[in-house]
């Protein structure tokens, strides 16, 4: 599908040799000076376009060749049109020939031409003067044009709005606020000039005006909208298509903010969209009457409507705008595509109506039957979940001064789509965006929101690339005190859960019993009754029932031929930045209970994770991390959690198999199981773990490695000394034991190689460091003070201590005193 | 509005090394936001000129990314499809959507939708705020024409050599970056436009 060709073209068009391009330019010059152009101008103009877009780097185009090429912009063959906006949307023009944004011949502008001049817009000015340009050809109604020279005026108006919405005037503003009322809720309602099928028996008699028709093929009864269809279209039936195409977006950025009401005004507009309502609901009660006739009925609330100023004047034509299209999406389309465009048009009519009703706090009450009544339609059907998305915005922003319940629709968002359409991209990111916008108020007016994380992380499971970065936003927020142990286990067991949802999709879709006896071991269990629990809580959708399960282990041995599945294998590779943001938000928000159950349960798992290569030593590498971190910040956590450490620390197979994890919590027993740190910490206590870690030490370093095990790392030999030092500082006593093993470790070692290190200069390390040790034991006082240091040490107060201010405040006095 | 739409290859090239995707056709709409999002800067017209190239290669290289994960994780093949077979082509392609953070690359947080064709994805990057269910509809149509139109299953590169096709395509069915709200029966009256373009 990708050719070969496509690269050769590139290369060819970035290494044109200078002199090539001049000849080339020079032919293409003289080609596009004939009166008639062809093929060949047709091609050369490509070539040139790919030439000059092939680069990063601007190629300028010789004056002559810019002003030729310049001139087919108004060219009548469209061809030319396209291919010379593109060639000078490549390049730059030279100078004296940049673009006069202040000439009147706009009126005259095609698409081609329009675009080349938004694209190298360089200014506001430059953008406000089209602005005013095309808006003086839009109330001029120019119909001398082709018929489509009015269409791309709101295309280009719309875009400009993006980027600078002040280029249009008060003025301006207005005069489209009442051109797109027209357009809107005025355009024919009678199909438009179609051709005639011909023959000498048509005359002008013979072509009635045909009233449009809806996607069902009943004759529209009301306005024109972009769900009605007919032969042809008139010109104003276009505009309405454009309008409404641009409509959110132009009230988005004209009527989001509300100038300063008073309430005064408030009460006005109050009472003028009561009686609106009053008259609307008149004219709905007589259209179901007259459901499908082909009366076309002008809505009751014009008249009265027309007393409003332009801008609320197109809020109102919105608002009955949005409404028919909801009744109308109602209907049962003949084509696929058109059944697709209503569920577009439901989205858009939802976000406008949200947004006119932010805007008029009024229009609520008007509106929020109909959101409800198309709530009720569509909430059993998961297919039109996009949809009830839009839905769910309306709810949260105006729900609560409606005083609507709310509850039904929060089941479905937090409940039904993550469980059930987890494997829909589109929803994923649409959901995770609606979270992401609303954060503050679902977590205010949604109280199940906290609990939904199990549901929520299934999005997360299935796809991990596509929204990872959505969570590492959310995460933060679904971190509180009473769910954040179960979160960290549901983290850790997301590649579980990433399997799980791999084979719940796989068993809808495979026959039960696999032609050939060829099934999956997981598959199977995950079908059998006997482990049925264990993968139901995987899948639970609320948090709340419980920390983990039991039998983990058994878990892990079942989904052990998932671990090299590429969705488990992406999930597992987000996991450990979720660990990350999730400690540094707990730590906020946690208390030392909670933070000593954390320590628990990390030393648990370190053993309890699902063997995916390089994710076990990931985890241990973020625990090891946090844990360090934890007991700096709370240092009293060791002594609290030294059983647990203790039972830790005591495990020698640990050594060989989670020696990052193995050392740190090592150093955390030897830095911090001190009476400084807590007044609990008791000479027992020392004693215990110096036996305990003791014992570790004589193992490794008395025999060689158990069979398939490598030699222990050499950083585990020494934090384990270093540990045994610390604590025999603290409780001299203890000093000739790690004396006698320091010495005893230097002669041995003296006799040759050793079976549990295979590395010289490891080796020597090691041994170095036990002899510092041992003569710095010599002294018990200084060892105490530098491996025990006091507080004040290691965070120094400089010009606070009262030792060294007075040593400091001398020494700035004699700078003083003797300077220049 | 639509920002800007690309054709690139989600394919290993040659020429390039894994990970990066040569861009085929590329069309942002609109003025170029670095003409005044920062004026201190002083960028001249080269410089934004090569600042939009670069960060449509870090979209197409960020779209790339995602459709290779996503081919991944859902562990399909891919099936080759000839001349003739768009309609087939279409609906094998992989489909999926790219968060775009403010600042990488553009000022502002974008949503890149993309559909990939075998080697090649068609990506279309759009504000937010936008109606994604339209956009999608969007770029499924505008795909399958330019499948058509470009014959690009077959072998050759018409992309490069008949881009004003797109070009053309593209005025008709999203002007200046604006999504339509078309049935079926307008959409077929712009076609009819775009193949009377097509024909001449």
């Amino acid at each position: 599908m990708y050719a070969h060709s496509s690269e050769s073209l590139i290369k060819q068009a970035r290494e044109i040799q200078e002199s090539e391009l001049q000849k080339f330019h020079s032919r293409l010059g003289k080609l596009l000076q004939g009166k008639e152009l062809g093929h060949e101008a047709v091609d050369s103009l490509q070539r040139l376009h790919i030439i000059l877009s092939a680069t990063k780097y601007t190629r300028t185009l010789p004056p002559e060749l810019h002003k030729r090429v310049k001139a087919l912009l108004s060219s009548p063959a469209e061809q030319f049109q396209v291919l010379s906006s593109a060639v000078l949307r490549e390049t730059l023009p030279p100078s004296g020939q940049e673009l006069n944004y202040n000439q009147d011949n706009f009126l005259q502008l095609n698409s081609h031409a329009a675009a080349l001049l938004l694209s190298q817009a360089g200014s506001r000015a430059d953008l406000s003067s089209l602005c005013a340009q095309l808006l003086r050809s839009l109330e001029s109604r120019q119909s001398e044009g082709p018929a489509n020279s009015l269409t791309h005026t709101l295309p280009i108006l719309n875009t400009i709005l993006t980027h600078s919405p002040d280029c249009l005037t008060e003025d301006h503003v207005t005069l489209l606020s009442k051109k797109l009322v027209d357009w809107l809720r005025y355009a024919s309602i009678t199909q438009g000039g179609g051709v005639p099928s011909g023959g000498f028996f048509t005359g002008p008699r013979s072509r009635q005006p045909v009233p449009t028709a809806e996607l069902d093929g009943t004759v529209s009864g009301d306005f024109f909208t972009v769900l009605c269809v007919g032969q042809g279209f008139t010109e104003d039936q276009w505009m309405n298509v454009y309008s409404f195409s641009m409509l959110r977006h132009w009230l988005l950025t004209y009527h989001s903010v509300s100038n300063g009401n008073n309430t005064a005004d408030t009460a006005n507009r109050l009472q003028l969209s009561l009686s609106l309502s009053h008259s609307h609901s008149f004219s709905h009660d007589d259209r179901s009457e007259v459901d499908g006739s082909v009366v076309s009925m002008v809505s009751a609330t014009s008249s009265s409507s027309r007393l409003l100023p332009p801008k609320e004047r197109l809020r109102e034509k919105a608002f009955q705008y949005c409404q028919r299209l909801i009744e109308q999406s109602d209907r049962k389309a003949h084509k696929r595509t058109d059944t697709d465009l209503q569920k577009a048009c439901l989205v858009e009519a939802v976000c406008i109506l949200d947004c006119v009703c932010g805007e008029d706090a009024s229009l609520v009450y008007r509106t929020f039957p109909c959101i409800k009544a198309l709530f009720g339609r569509l909430s059993s059907d998961l297919s039109f979940a996009r949809v009830l998305l839009p839905i769910a915005q309306f709810y949260l922003n105006h729900g609560e001064m409606a005083a609507v319940d709310c509850e039904c629709v929060w089941k479905l968002v937090f409940g039904r789509f993550p469980a059930e359409l987890f494997n829909n991209q589109f929803l994923a990111h649409e959901l995770l965006r609606f979270l992401r916008l609303n954060l503050e108020s679902l977590q205010l007016r949604v109280p199940q929101y906290s609990h939904s994380f199990p549901n929520l992380l299934k999005f997360l499971a299935w796809d991990s690339p596509a929204v990872v970065d959505d969570f590492v936003d959310l995460l933060p927020s679904l971190v509180t005190a009473g769910t954040a142990v179960e979160l960290l286990h549901t983290l850790l067991d997301l590649p579980c859960l990433s399997a799980t949802l791999v084979l719940q999709v796989r068993s809808t879709c495979l026959p039960i019993s696999e032609p050939g006896g060829r099934g999956l071991l997981s598959l199977d269990a995950f079908r059998s009754q006997s482990f049925r629990g264990l993968f139901l809580f995987l899948l639970r959708g609320e948090a709340g029932s419980g920390d983990t399960i039991d039998r983990l282990s058994t878990l892990h041995e079942l989904l052990a031929e998932t671990a090299d599945w590429s969705r488990v294998v992406q999930c597992a590779q987000t996991v450990p930045v979720l660990l990350h943001i999730f400690f540094n938000t707990v730590i906020a928000v946690a208390d030392e209970k909670l933070l000593a159950h954390l320590v628990q349960v990390m030393l648990e798992r370190s053993s309890l994770l699902l063997n995916i290569p390089k994710y076990n030593k990931e985890i241990h590498r973020v625990f090891s991390s946090h844990l360090l971190r934890l007991c700096k910040l709370h240092p009293s956590l060791v002594v609290d959690q030294s059983h647990e450490l203790l039972e830790f620390a005591g495990a020698t197979a640990k050594v060989y198999s989670k020696e990052e994890i193995y050392t740190h919590v090592v150093w955390v027993l030897g830095e911090y199981l001190s009476v400084s740190c807590d007044s609990r910490c008791s000479v027992k206590l020392i004693t215990s773990c110096f036996e305990t870690l003791e014992a570790v030490l004589f193992e490794i370093t008395s025999s060689a490695p158990p069979p398939g095990a490598d030699c222990p790392v050499p950083r585990v030999v020494t934090s384990l000394m270093s540990a045994l030092a610390k604590l025999a500082s603290r409780s001299h006593d203890l000093i000739p034991r790690v004396s006698l093993f320091l010495s005893k470790l230097r002669t041995v070692t003296r006799g040759g190689p050793v079976a549990w290190c295979s590395d010289e200069e490891d080796l020597v390390a090691i041994v170095t460091r036990g002899e510092e040790l041992w003569s710095l034991l010599k002294a018990p006082g200084v060892a105490q003070s530098v491996l025990t240091p006091p507080a004040l040490v290691t965070s120094p107060q400089w010009h606070r201590d009262t030792n060294v201010a007075m040593l400091l405040r001398l020494r700035a006095l004699t700078n003083l005193t003797h300077s220049q | 509005m639509v920002r800007c739409f690309l054709i690139h290859t989600v394919c290993p090239v040659s020429a390039l090394s894994s990970g990066e995707s040569r861009v085929l056709y590329s069309r942002v709409f609109g003025p170029d936001e670095g003409a005044w999002s920062d004026p201190d800067r002083g960028l001249s017209p080269e410089e934004r000129r090569l600042l939009q190239k670069e960060k449509i290669t870090v979209v197409a290289r960020q779209v790339r990314s995602a459709v290779s994960l996503s081919r991944e994780a859902s562990g399909r093949l891919l099936v080759e499809t000839v001349s003739g077979e768009e309609a087939l082509a279409l609906q094998e392609a992989d489909g999926g959507v790219a968060r775009l953070r403010a600042g990488d690359p553009f000022s502002e947080e974008m949503s890149a939708l993309w559909l990939a064709v075998q080697s090649l994805g068609f990506t279309l990057v759009c504000e937010p705020h936008e109606n994604l269910l339209l956009a999608e509809g969007t770029l499924r149509n505008l795909t399958r024409h330019c499948l058509e139109t470009l014959h690009m299953l077959g072998p050759g590169s018409e992309v490069l050599l008949r881009s004003n096709r797109v070009d053309a395509l593209l005025s008709r069915l999203l002007p200046h970056g604006q999504l339509l709200f078309l049935n079926h029966r307008f959409a077929q009256s712009l076609e009819k436009e775009v193949a009377a373009y097509l024909a001449k």
